[in-house]
């Protein structure tokens, strides 16, 4: 299911242990910067992904093994807590 | 800490008495046909579609649309299993199988790479789709494929769990090594045996 | 195990069921009484977790329908092939247990000293979260001039209809209906579209804030037109629904 990343809103709170819709994340694959509220989310599947409104291009991809949140932020070159807006 | 139950909560069924021995462990049957995507749907145009089997940066066959439709086709009813823990019995499937594919190039690859539209990756060995284990099949339930469940083609690996069927298949990558896919990357087990229960890596 | 004390730690706890209300056939809100609550921002929302006796849980995401100072409330659409909005539409009652965190959200969220003038857009229950940035908005005697803008299939799928129509005082409502319209309506029919909004839209020139949430195509469709219309896009922002 295709959502934005206020639906995501508790699970990053739990992975950076913080509120983190408002963090400020910048793409690694085309620049663009913006809050996590507004990135594309892909929910239900194996993992969550969180894409890049402007290119598509993936994000973060959140995994959750065997009770263990594994984040995969390769895909920012920065996430600012509480920076956008 | 367990959670507290919800009292009078029920959920996708747990295999019944006839499932029983069909239904791999952990997982519950479900009626409807999620939809579960890593990312936008691509529309590729039929006209520019195409299957290719590539090896070390060459292209040893590929087949458009009308020519992929002249293959011979099967149609197969298979259990599948999802690694979000549902399940759906009994699907049927209409596709080529991948033996028919590979059986018209030359090689000895041990592994595969499908490639898709969207630049989603799943990794298999190649014996496990031959032998009669493995399609691309390109019409779900009597109708061509929808677009949100991988049309026009998909691949379709019922034996293991339903990622590795990857949506919008392009083609599939002969390699002499496995190399993690997409999910494989992030954390999932490189072969998905449901029957092992083989989520994540190291299962 | 004792729930952390620390301020700010988002955990799982249990509230209990303080009354059902249904607003529509198909939606009903779930008042809830939170223990240790800390007060909540409008547009924040909370995470609910259903548990089964074999212990197979589903998690969702509701936005919270009331102002801070009110009970905490959550209304919910029944989706007919959803797993969790069945249970909490037909099968809760008051006196039930419901495990859930918040407040979630620092986003899409609306405080008074944002200021405005307000355009908020809402497609079907995506009224929830815009519902509470009305009753803030009274409870705290902003003036800050508001319009919401609501689409619905039919008059009978308009949540909160009656409260809805009660508003004044520089916060106005307009409906549009896109599936049927009772005889004689005077509100707007069809979807929301480029000539609706440039009717209802605060002019660009105001430096309006806009929050738009629905279903995903909605939301899209809408905070594009308003973006076209001169909206910079950092003053639109969005929340999509979807699914069960």
């Amino acid at each position: 299911m295709m959502l934005d990343g206020n639906a995501i809103g508790g699970l990053l709170h739990e992975v950076f242990g913080t509120e983190m819709t408002d963090a400020e994340a910048t793409c690694a694959t085309c620049g663009a910067v913006g809050p996590l509220a507004e990135t594309v989310v892909y929910l239900r599947g194996p993992g969550t992904v969180v894409r890049c409104r402007n290119c598509s291009g993936v994000l973060m991809v959140i995994s959750q093994i065997h009770g263990v949140n594994c984040v995969d932020v390769g895909g920012l070159t920065a996430l600012d807590p509480h920076r956008a807006g | 800490m367990s959670s507290p139950v919800s009292r009078g909560f029920r959920h996708l069924r747990r295999p019944s008495a006839g499932e029983e021995g069909r239904v791999p462990p952990g997982q519950y049957v479900t009626q409807g046909f999620p939809v579960l995507s890593a990312g936008p749907t691509p529309h590729t145009p039929l006209p520019e579609w195409t299957f290719s089997i590539r090896q070390g940066g060459d292209t040893l066959k590929s087949w458009t649309w009308p020519e992929f439709q002249e293959l011979p086709a099967q149609t197969v009813t298979a259990d599948i299993h999802c690694v979000t823990r549902w399940s759906k019995l009994d699907t049927v499937w209409r596709g080529v199988s991948v033996d028919t594919l590979l059986g018209r190039v030359e090689h000895d690859a041990p592994y595969v790479l499908a490639f898709c539209d969207g630049g989603y990756t799943a990794n298999l060995p190649v014996k496990d789709v031959t032998d009669g284990r493995a399609w691309v099949a390109f019409d779900y339930d009597g109708q061509p494929l929808q677009a949100e469940h991988g049309g026009p083609a998909r691949l379709l690996v019922p034996h293991l769990y339903f990622w590795k069927s990857a949506k919008w298949v392009r083609g599939l990558e002969l390699l002499d090594h496995d190399e993690p896919g997409f999910w494989e990357t992030y954390g999932y087990h490189i072969y998905g045996d449901p029957w092992r229960e083989q989520r994540y890596a190291g299962d | 195990m004792a729930r952390t004390a620390v301020r700010g730690r988002l955990t799982w706890q249990v509230a209990t069921v303080t009354s059902v209300a249904e607003e529509t056939d198909s939606v009903r809100t779930i008042g809830l009484e939170v223990p240790g609550w800390p007060g909540h921002r409008a547009g924040q929302h909370l995470d609910v977790r259903l548990t089964a006796e074999d212990g197979y849980t589903a998690e969702r995401s509701y936005s919270i329908a009331t102002a801070d100072g009110e009970p905490v409330a959550i209304t919910v659409e029944r989706l007919d092939d959803g797993e969790v909005s069945p249970y909490l539409t037909a099968d809760l009652r008051a006196g039930d247990e419901l495990e859930l965190r918040g407040p979630i959200g620092r986003w899409f969220v609306w405080d008074t000293s944002d200021g405005g003038p307000l355009l908020l857009v809402a497609g079907g229950s995506g009224v929830v979260p815009l519902r509470a940035i009305l009753r803030h908005r009274q409870r705290s005697g902003s003036d800050v001039p508001l319009r919401l803008l609501y689409s619905s299939r039919t008059l009978a799928d308009v949540i909160y209809h009656r409260e809805l129509d009660q508003y004044r005082d520089g916060a106005q409502v307009i409906y549009t209906l896109t599936r049927s319209q009772p005889p004689g309506w005077t509100g707007y029919s069809g979807r929301v579209d480029a000539a609706m909004l440039a009717q209802i839209a605060w002019p660009a020139s105001q430096h309006p804030l806009a929050f738009v949430c629905g279903p995903t195509r909605f939301v899209e469709t809408v905070a594009e037109q308003l973006v076209a219309v001169g909206y910079p896009p950092g003053r639109v922002k969005t929340e999509r629904f979807g699914g069960t």
